[in-house]
Formats: structure tokens, sequence, C-alpha cells
């Protein structure tokens, strides 16, 4: 759509910029100004300069929760986005099945996350849970609570099962978008099901799939409230991703100047893949 | 039937013109047949499907399961369902005042948080989808990095600023900060349904001698009305579903279900049916809505892009 030129629309944005001004600026002001200052309490701070920041980037405390946190986006990645589109490809594409489908496929994604933390904690203890007790009848020693690969193994089958669905829903919003006409011509070639894949449904999901990827990588990147319920970051600190790591540092240990040092550079590197997304996504958009 | 029979000839001959043209041999029904076969319209269909909604009705099954057990049922062996079933957990929940009030103090500020939502969008979405103006790309992209924003890096801040204006343990002070994330998805879908109205009806409209927010009331919101009942529906929902700020921001006069039941685990860790019973009334709110918007689910989750 061809858009007009006209700056008195910033009256109309405004709102929206006062709101959130309020409820992002503002706070992360109040972090930068912590970032660079100690205290020994009772209000008084001083200067400490890029002190908190040469800290952390020696912390092994912090490297390693860093760590934890990309091999976990990663395996999440891994096995959410195939199994997604797989399931999106064998989805019903029309009928009184298509509704039914998406309401239970999302109903997961609507379930408030402490309450996923729940549901997995429940399930996966071995002597109440329905998964830990038949995982442990089958004779695999899992325990969730002492063993730390159980419990990433735990950590992990929670974000496949909580949010494969989005993966789901944005493929299949995709895939209906490519008309019969298409599939037709494939069949009189005589492709094969792997080409109709390679060459039609691939193409016609980029879009959404680079949707599905990015949010799928910031949320998981982000994720605090599911693993804090199930395993409250342990066994030991197995499961301690960076947001749960600052969220001790800042809510348990009040140290403010640590914390706000690592907001930062928290905050920095999500702002760097927000436009990294914000890039391709508008590129994209112009070549079509 | 003569007609019928030259139709179907005529068909035929132009089906082997096609595959003449493709060097093929396939007449249009042998395609047709062929399709058939193949995936989409084969009677397995529901195979994949069905698998994995069974997968994920599973554990949530076993959280309704346990919410109508008693706690000795649950703690002295597995039952795959409830042998003495009892709505006992329910009650206590619905009689107990610190057990509901949560509920109502979380519909309190997530109908605050949507209504404030959709209400700054609405004008914001406009501009972005009708008018270029100095700085807009950034703009759009500053509320796209709030979308992405880690809550962790915003729990305290947001405490220290609430608390310097005296708003802590209110609904109004985690409606407001729930903004942060949900007044940039509000914008990001109303902008996706807007550009999808043309323009012209804009235009007619104020040659007709409408002013601007006649014109919105009266015409426009009415043409993006499913737009705004999708987008009112994902705010409710993320609303809904947060915990880190929604908890930090409240102690008790406020307190979400959420956090009511997050404590109740630390203090007993006992009491599973009457958790799995809350944790069950959790889910209703958004599995009832979720119907009205089924067929834009996707659209909200990809902000508005799909």
């Amino acid at each position: 759509m061809e858009k007009t030129w006209n700056n008195k629309a910033w009256f109309l944005v405004l709102p929206v910029l006062v709101l959130v001004a309020f409820s992002a600026v503002i706070p992360l002001m109040t972090v930068v100004n912590y970032s660079v200052q100690d205290t020994f309490g009772n209000n008084v701070f001083f200067w400490a300069g890029t002190e908190w920041f040469e800290e952390l980037l020696h912390s092994d405390r912090f490297w390693e929760a860093m760590l934890r946190n990309l091999v976990f986006s990663f395996i999440i990645l891994a096995i959410e986005v195939p199994l997604g589109i797989f399931i999106a490809l064998n989805m019903p594409k029309k009928g009184w099945a298509v509704p039914v489908c998406l309401v239970l496929m999302a109903l997961p994604l609507l379930i408030p996350w402490n309450v996923v933390g729940t549901i997995w904690q429940v399930f996966g203890r071995n002597d109440i849970g329905l998964f830990g007790y038949y995982v442990n009848a089958l004779g695999i020693n899992y325990n969730y609570v002492q063993d730390p690969i159980d419990a990433w193994v735990t950590v992990i089958i929670m974000d496949v099962w909580h949010w494969t669905s989005l993966v789901v829903l944005l493929c299949y919003a995709g895939l209906v978008s490519i008309p019969d006409a298409f599939y037709q011509a494939a069949k009189i070639d005589g492709a094969s099901r792997w080409a109709v894949f390679r060459y039609i449904q691939l193409p016609k999901m980029q879009r959404v799939l680079l949707i599905a990827v990015l949010l799928r990588f910031m949320d998981s990147f982000m994720i605090y409230t599911e693993p804090f319920v199930v395993t409250g970051g342990g066994p030991g600190n197995s499961t301690t991703f960076l947001s749960i790591d600052l969220v001790k540092t800042a809510l348990g240990q009040f140290d403010l100047g640590p914390a706000a040092a690592m907001s930062l550079v928290y905050f920095l590197i999500i702002l760097l893949l927000s436009w990294v997304f914000y890039t391709v996504m508008t590129n994209y958009d112009a070549e079509r | 039937m003569g007609g019928a029979n030259e139709r179907a000839t005529r068909q035929d001959r132009s089906g082997t013109t096609v595959s003449d043209g493709l060097a093929s041999t396939m007449s249009q029904d042998e395609v047709a047949r062929l399709m058939r076969r193949r995936g989409e319209e084969s009677r397995w269909w529901w195979i994949v499907p069905t698998v994995y909604i069974v997968v994920l009705l599973l554990p949530i099954y076993w959280l309704i399961n346990m919410s109508f057990k008693t706690n000795s049922e649950i703690v002295s062996s597995l039952t795959l369902y409830p042998h003495a079933p009892t709505i006992g957990n329910y009650v206590t929940i619905f009689t107990d005042p610190s057990w509901y009030k949560g509920y109502i103090n979380s519909i309190i500020y997530v109908v605050m948080n949507t209504v404030i939502s959709i209400a700054v969008a609405l004008p914001a979405a406009y501009a972005f989808s009708r008018y270029r103006f100095l700085g807009d790309k950034h703009l759009f992209f500053w509320l796209l990095t709030n979308r992405m924003a880690p809550p962790a890096v915003f729990a305290l801040p947001f405490f220290q600023l609430y608390s310097a204006f005296g708003l802590i343990d209110t609904h109004i002070a985690v409606a407001l900060a729930h903004c942060l994330f949900n007044v940039p998805l509000a914008v990001w879908i109303l902008e996706g349904f807007m550009s999808g109205v043309p323009k012209e009806i804009d235009e007619t409209a104020y040659i007709d001698g409408y002013s601007f927010p006649r014109f919105f009331l009266r015409i426009f919101m009415p043409l993006i009305a499913s737009g705004i009942g999708v987008a009112c529906f994902f705010c409710f929902m993320f609303s809904w579903v947060e915990l880190l700020i929604a908890r930090t921001l409240t102690t008790t006069a406020a307190k979400p279900i959420a956090a009511i039941m997050t404590r109740t685990v630390s203090a007993s860790g006992l009491d599973w049916g009457v958790l799995a019973a809350a944790g069950v009334l959790t889910i209703l709110p958004g599995a009832l809505v979720i119907w009205f918007v089924r067929n834009y689910i996707a659209k909200g989750f990809a902000l508005g892009r799909v």
C-alpha cells in the first residue's frame, strides 16, 4: 500500500510512546545507573566505572549460564522446528478436523508458564507422575531431582511439549496459502514427495519459519518460569539459565551492581538479535 | 445424455493436450487419483495429528485426573483415573478467599492491561499502517525490541520504579508493567489487520465529510473488529501466562493466582490435589476463548505477520 508522508501521525503514536517509555526506558535507565555504581547500603552510591562489567566478563558463572542457555536453545530448535514442520505437513487441509486440531494443539500455549512447570513437575515424578513412573517401570533410572541429565531431559521435553505447537501453527498458516494448482503441476511433472516439499512447500513456508525460529530462539533464550518451577535451577547449577541466574543475583541477593551489568549485557545481546531479525524480515518483505 | 457425453469427451481431449504439452501420458483423472493416493487425502491422514494431540493432552489429563483425587489417593498409589472422585479440591478453592482472590486479582490486572494496551495501540497501529513519518521504522523496531526484552531484566527496576510511585501491590502496577510486551504485540497485530483494509475507504469517508475520530469509531473499527478481537485475546493471554513480573510487583492485596500456587508448593509440598485443581482452573479461561479466534491463532503468534 502506498503510504502518505504525514508527520502529524506522530500524535497517534504518542500514547504508545509515552506508555512504553514509562515501562521500558525509565527502568532501563535505572539499570544503567546501577551498573556503574557501587553501594554499601543506605542508598549511598559511588562511582564504580566499568568494574562490574569487567567482573562479569571474567566470571565463570556468567559464561556457564550463557553456554547452558545457548545449548538449550539450539537443542529445542533442532527438535521443535523439524517436528513442527512434519506435523504441519500432516495436518488436515479442510473439513471439521481443522478447527479441532488447531484448538487442541494451541492448548499448551495458553497455560500459564508456572502451571506448565507444575504440570511437568508432577508428571515427571517417579512416585506420582505418569511419565516418571512408567519410564522407571521400563527399567530406565530416571529422577530429575537428582540427576542433571534427567533434569535436562525433563526441561527439554517440557519445552518441546509447550512450544512445538507454535511452529506447527505458523507452518500450517504458510502451507494453506499454497494454491492447489502448484500441487497439480508437480504431480503432472511426476515430482516426488521430497521434491514437492523441497521446491514448493519449503519456499512457501520460509517466511513463517523465519518468524518461528526467531521467536523460539528469543523466548528460549529468556526462559525463566518453567525450568525454575520444575528444577529451581538444579540439581546444583545444571539448569540455571541466564534469566534464572539474573533473578537470583538481583532479587535473591540484591547485588544491584553485578545484576545491572548482567542485565545490560543480556539486553544488548537480545537487542542485537532483534535487529538481525528485523533487518532480515524487512528485506524479505521488500523482495516480494 | 448426449450433452454430458460431449462434455466428458471435450474434457478428456483437453486433458490429453495438457499432458502432451508436458510430455507425460497421464490424464487428469489419473492425476487426481495419484494425488489422492499420495498423502493429503489418504485414509491415514489422521494418525500424525492424533498421536501428537494425545501426547499434548496426556500431561493435561494427568493434572485434571489429580484434581479430582483425594490427597491420600494421589500419594498412596498411581491410579490412571480417580477411583474415588471428589470435588473437594475445587470446593477448597472456591470457599477459601486466599485462593479465589488470586483469580480475581489476576482477572482484574489482565483486563486492565488488555483495555490499556488496545486503547493506545489502535491509533498507533493506524498511523503505522497508513502514514510514513519521521522515524517510523526506528519506532517500529524499538517496539519489537520490547516484545523481545527478557522480563528478568525488568523485574528489579520495575520493583523500584513502582515503589517510587507507591504502586507496589496494586493491580494497575502489574497492568502497566505488562504493557511492556503487550502494547508492541497489539500494535503489530492490529497493523497487520489494518493494512488489509483498502485505503480508498478512508479517503471516501473523508470526502463524505467524516471527521477522523468519527470515521475511526463508526467505520474503521467495525471493519477491523476481528483484528481487535484477536489483539484482545493475545493481550489477555500473554498477561495471563506471565508470572515473574506479576509476582515481583505484588505482595498480598493484588497477588495473582500463579504466585499463590508457587507459594503453596514451597510451603507444604503436600496439597497436590488443590494445587492440581488450581492449575486446571488457570487453563480454563484460555481454553474457553480460543475457539473464537481459532482462525487467527497463527497470525497472532506471528506478531500479525502471516
